[in-house]
């Protein structure tokens, strides 16, 4: 396969993102490595085309954000807002995840191999986020499309004002957030963490995960609710 | 809609005229231009606008789709732009509007990269003058299927719409930010940042710092349908203030220029076009107002060229031609605001565009015939000396001169 190299200490960022906005064939089968990334802000954002991209190191923030297509592996950890509104394609992180992670994405999937940090698949509008180790707190907030499989444990409020977006968590949940609650698993359920693991590299027993979903109390405005904060205890 | 309590405001400044220290120019014959340019800091494609009076952002799902479509059709005709808004961009909108500018706003409805780049500026919205700080709430009623297959969320729910971003928290990741859609559009779209007036001198100050083109500062007299009014009447400051303070920090920091200003919030004539210019804008957007040259109010509407009565429909909401505020139930009489695929139909494009087009166009002709008075052959060109303030409060907060004095207040005698 034809693999064309960038080396981001050589070659600025703003060329690497303008070859591959407009030098890529849209057939697919071209494999593009990007060395030294050493932390840079948006680095292959916007892709639109079926490629493989490899950045061989650490990202910095909205490493392949708004992805289409394509197929980006991050052999480090990255900055906040990794994959952000990606669309479709797959971005895989080998490392750790900051802040935002999958923030807002509509398609596509997203798997982190470690953590990921606070507010993980917020705003998610229907991407599949699968995280190898733990989530911090307010994972999924106002999370309204999508799926995500959390293989470690969840830090506090998990799911706040969720909508139509489901979590699958192996582990502990420190707090569910407002009107998140956790529901009884179906086969239906099984199949989902089953598929999406397997999608992900990853074989835990689908069998050791619980749902949490929205319990779909504020989905309509109910003034009532806001009386004291305890409400939304 | 904007705040109704009284407040200071462009109607409190007047201008001085052309007699023997200015020269005026023939109000009919010279040739006063209007053409104003966005953007030109950072990106390789500038907006160029025939006239200094852009649309601002109003949702598809808060206003129709042939408002939408009204919209493009008319600021096209006058040579200016429009805006999308919290819903994301329709195709009628985009087909109809000549130059668009598409808001990146917290809650990221509809947003995708594809629609970015059939755009002509990015607007990344930090907060409406209406409501600062808050987010916003669509009802239910207005949730129409294609509403919510664009928000991606289910038909009837009541939409939270968030309000903050929810990929950045502070000015350093803004600058981030606004790097990352300048690489997805390869640099080409002018970036704007849209901020709530509040503390606006350094709002502004870090919306520079962080990369913005252009600035936008909406002032409190700024409509919503989407807060509560103790929202709209409580929270932010008049846009008379705001401009002052934008201006100040866009000189204090010797960009005045370099990065433009946009002044929005309760614009409604020519004047108060002149006005915001001749304190240092280079343009404004107007929103509450073009719903109201729309219609929105009206005793009637127009179907096919008839005018029809609209007076029982207000009567069946519980309210009247004039004293409407029922936006948020969607059973807008006049077809304005609302997602009923009845009551749509009664604000024909054609009809709405002509109607925006006709205001826009009154607009700058008040605005260049008070140009002209005032000596300059463009509208650019007004400065502050040519405006007084009619009102104590007005002229501590535009810092001019109390009509007929030298007296500033709060600003020491030289």
């Amino acid at each position: 396969m034809e693999c064309v190299t960038f080396d981001l200490a050589q070659t600025p960022l703003r060329a690497v993102n303008h070859y591959l906005h407009h030098n890529l064939t849209q057939t697919g089968g071209q494999a593009i490595e990007i060395l030294n990334p050493d932390g840079a802000h948006n680095i292959a954002v916007g892709l639109n085309a079926s490629v493989e991209v490899k950045i061989l190191g650490h990202a910095g923030y909205y490493a392949a954000s708004m992805n289409q297509l394509a197929n980006v592996t991050i052999a480090g950890n990255v900055g906040t807002g990794v994959a952000e509104n990606m669309m479709s394609g797959r971005v895989h992180v080998k490392g750790f995840a900051s802040v935002s992670a999958g923030a807002s994405a509509h398609g596509g999937l997203l798997i982190i191999d470690g953590d990921a940090s606070l507010r993980c698949g917020i705003s998610l509008k229907g991407a599949d986020i699968v995280v190898g180790g733990s989530v911090g707190s307010f994972a999924a907030f106002m999370a309204q499309a999508g799926r995500i499989v959390v293989c470690g444990n969840a830090g506090e409020a998990l799911g706040d004002s969720l909508y139509e977006a489901v979590i699958y968590v192996r582990g502990e949940i420190k707090s569910l957030g407002a009107d998140a609650r956790i529901e009884p698993m179906s086969e239906a359920d099984y199949a989902t963490v089953a598929e999406l693991l397997a999608k992900a590299g990853f074989s835990h027993n689908p069998q050791d995960f619980q749902r949490v979903a929205s319990a779909k109390q504020l989905y309509h405005w109910n003034a009532d609710a806001v009386t004291s904060d305890s409400a939304f205890q | 809609m904007g705040a109704k309590r009284r407040l200071p405001h462009f109607d409190d400044l007047v201008f001085l005229g052309a007699s023997m220290t200015r020269y005026p120019l023939e109000g009919y014959r010279e040739k006063c231009t209007t053409k104003t340019i966005l953007g030109t800091r950072y990106a390789k494609k500038p907006l160029e606008l025939e006239i200094p009076i852009t649309i601002a952002g109003m949702s598809f799902g808060s206003l129709s789709a042939n408002v939408k479509e009204a919209l493009g059709r008319a600021a096209t005709a006058v040579g200016t732009s429009t805006t999308t808004g919290d819903g994301g961009m329709t195709p009628e909108e985009r087909l109809s509007s000549k130059t668009l500018i598409y808001q990146c706003l917290p809650s990221r409805y509809g947003f995708n990269p594809d629609d970015v780049r059939k755009a002509d500026a990015i607007e990344i919205v930090v907060g409406q003058g209406a409501k600062p700080g808050g987010g916003g709430m669509l009802l239910g009623q207005k949730i129409n299927p294609r509403v919510a297959e664009m928000r991606t969320l289910p038909e009837g729910v009541d939409q939270r719409s968030a309000c903050r971003h929810p990929d950045w928290t502070g000015p350093d990741d803004l600058t981030i930010k606004i790097q990352q859609l300048r690489e997805l559009t390869d640099w080409e779209k002018p970036i704007f940042v849209k901020v709530g007036a509040v503390r606006t001198f350094h709002d502004v100050k870090l919306a520079v710092h962080a990369g913005a083109d252009v600035v936008v500062v909406d002032g409190m007299q700024g409509g919503t349908a989407a807060t509560q009014t103790v929202f709209i009447e409580h929270v932010g400051i008049p846009t008379l203030a705001a401009v002052r303070q934008a201006v100040d920090a866009l000189e204090d920091m010797n960009m005045k220029g370099e990065v433009q200003l946009i002044v929005s919030g309760g614009i409604r004539t020519g004047a108060d076009v002149a006005k915001a210019i001749a304190m240092g804008a280079d343009a404004v957007s107007i929103g509450q107002a073009i719903l109201m040259a729309l219609g929105c109010n009206s005793e009637t509407y127009v179907q096919k060229g008839t005018h029809h009565s609209a007076i029982e429909d207000y009567a069946a909401i519980g309210t009247a031609p004039g004293y409407c505020h029922h936006c948020h139930t969607g059973k807008c009489p006049v077809g304005v605001t609302t997602q009923d695929e009845i009551l749509e139909k009664r604000l024909e494009p054609e009809v709405g565009a002509r109607r925006v087009k006709n205001y826009l166009q009154t607009l700058n002709m008040e605005l260049t015939t008070i140009a002209r008075a005032c000596g300059k052959q463009n509208v650019h060109h007004l400065e502050r000396e040519d405006l007084v303030a009619l009102t104590i409060e007005a002229a501590a907060m535009a810092r001019l001169p109390l009509a007929g004095t030298d007296w500033i207040p709060g600003v020491q005698p030289m």
